[in-house]
């Protein structure tokens, strides 16, 4: 099954793997908890075991406005790891939540104390951070709509 | 299956019909008097609007002798299809172009990727491989919608599920959907295959199939196991006109099914 082969942890190395996860703790949300809002301080950040979350931006005036999902395996947050450490998005758990949580400033420091460790966790999250523009940027060319909209069938 | 289409238009009959989003409905027709051979899932009928003219349409559904077409209004002669009622007669021919060859993918895990109406022509293989316990290996149905009113046949959907893992997205959410958000590509990440032994079948806007593709490719699916379904205007269906050319295929003979391997080449230049 590919959910483990293409997962954040799953891309790197066994003794990385193992470290970053002497790194966190396991904690759980329900549905509906708001986990971070757009520049709050990113000083946390989740690989997901279970559930869901919703990624949204805030739209004056309107509710905020879903931009993406995550689910199994996927990590939760990238803003952490380069400055500003701000957040980018906001996010909302959609159905009950399990995840590894780790502390940013814990795993920079670790990163900053071994680089081929903080090398491999730059380049995961520069792998996720590579496919949610791809995706981002395919989603532009409004993909199912119309042909007269701009999108063949 | 090779069987000789009718270049004639037959006369069906719509016997039902169903609104299915703002601009899709789906018709079953069945034959006024003889019945066109059977078709596979994967092929098209040309579908004749007496007095506007005929356009290519995928089988959703096949069954017995009653054929069902889902139809998107983009022009006059779908836009006619499409409103169609019951008792309205349409003159129908084929079954033309190559299917999704669900047969040869025994034994091994089936993704099935959509985007849009491209769960039209997909449904009937999702339908034989569910009717077919056992034969396949684990069944992913992946669909992708602009928004959530878009979403094609969502009760079977959500009966799908029972047997298959099916993981629908859709690019922009209302208030109550409470799915995932993201291009199809996106649910990859969750359906459940084994790369190396995994018949992919994909059809949607190009731009989703290459999206698509490739990124099966990257995960270790064989490019000849993926199966897209590519458009053309069409005109004949029969190889003659020179419509539907992309390359070296006419897609009404060649297609609309080829392998990933045929197909990336040629959908990589530009103006073909
Ligand atoms: C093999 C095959 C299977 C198909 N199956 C289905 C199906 O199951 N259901 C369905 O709704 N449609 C299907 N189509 C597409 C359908 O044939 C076209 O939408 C139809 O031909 C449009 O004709 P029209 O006269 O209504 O519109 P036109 O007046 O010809 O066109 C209106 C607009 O649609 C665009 N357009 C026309 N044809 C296509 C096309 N093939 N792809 C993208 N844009 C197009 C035109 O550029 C124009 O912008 C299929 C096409 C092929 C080749
Ligand atoms: S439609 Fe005429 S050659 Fe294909």
């Amino acid at each position: 099954m590919t959910t483990a082969a293409s997962g954040f942890l799953a891309a790197l190395a066994p003794a990385h793997r193992a470290r970053l996860l002497g790194l966190a703790r396991e904690v759980s949300f329900p549905a509906g908890v708001r986990l971070f809002e757009e520049d709050g301080a990113a000083d946390r950040f989740w690989i997901v075991r279970s559930g869901s979350v919703a990624l949204d931006i805030h739209v004056p005036g309107r509710r905020g406005a879903v931009v993406e999902t995550l689910g199994e395996g996927e990590l939760l947050g990238w803003s952490w790891l380069f400055e500003p450490y701000r957040w980018h998005l906001g996010a909302q758990v959609r159905s009950a939540l399990l995840a590894a949580e780790f502390d940013a400033p814990r795993v920079r420091a670790a990163c900053a104390d071994d680089p081929a460790f903080g090398l491999a966790i730059t380049h995961g999250a520069a792998r996720v951070i590579a496919r949610r523009l791809k995706a981002t940027r395919t989603r532009l060319l409004d993909l199912y709509g119309p042909p007269d909209t701009g999108a063949a069938r | 299956m090779m069987t000789t289409p009718s270049l004639v238009p037959l006369p069906y009959r719509v016997v039902a019909r169903r609104d299915d989003t703002a601009d899709t409905a789906t018709i079953a027709l069945e034959p006024v008097g003889t019945a066109l051979p059977p078709f596979a899932p994967g092929q098209f009928a040309m579908v004749y609007a007496f007095g506007v003219g005929d356009v290519p349409l995928s089988v959703c559904g096949i069954d017995g002798n009653r054929l069902t077409h889902s139809v998107r209004a983009v022009g006059a002669i779908s836009g006619a299809l499409r409103a169609l009622r019951p008792g309205a007669t349409v003159g129908v021919r084929g079954p033309f172009g190559t299917d999704w060859g669900l047969p040869g993918a025994a034994g091994s895990d089936l993704l099935v990727v959509a985007g849009g109406i491209g769960l039209a022509p997909l449904r009937p293989l999702v339908l034989a491989a569910l009717a077919a316990p056992g034969r396949y290996g684990r069944l992913n149905v992946l669909v992708g919608a602009r928004e959530p009113r878009e979403l094609l046949y969502p009760a079977e959907l959500t009966a799908w599920n029972a047997a298959a893992r099916v993981l629908t997205t859709v690019d922009r959410a209302d208030d109550r959907w409470q799915g995932d958000v993201g291009v199809v590509t996106t649910l990859l990440d969750r359906a459940v295959f084994e790369p190396r032994t995994t018949t992919a079948f994909v059809c949607g806007p190009e731009p989703m199939i290459r999206a698509t593709a490739d990124d099966l490719v990257q995960r270790g699916v064989e490019p000849e196991r993926i199966r897209v379904s590519l458009e053309r205007t069409m005109h004949c269906g029969t190889g003659h006109c020179g419509h539907c050319q992309l390359g070296p295929l006419l897609l009404c003979r060649d297609g609309p099914v080829v392998s990933w391997t045929r197909a990336r080449p040629l959908l990589l230049v530009r103006e073909l």
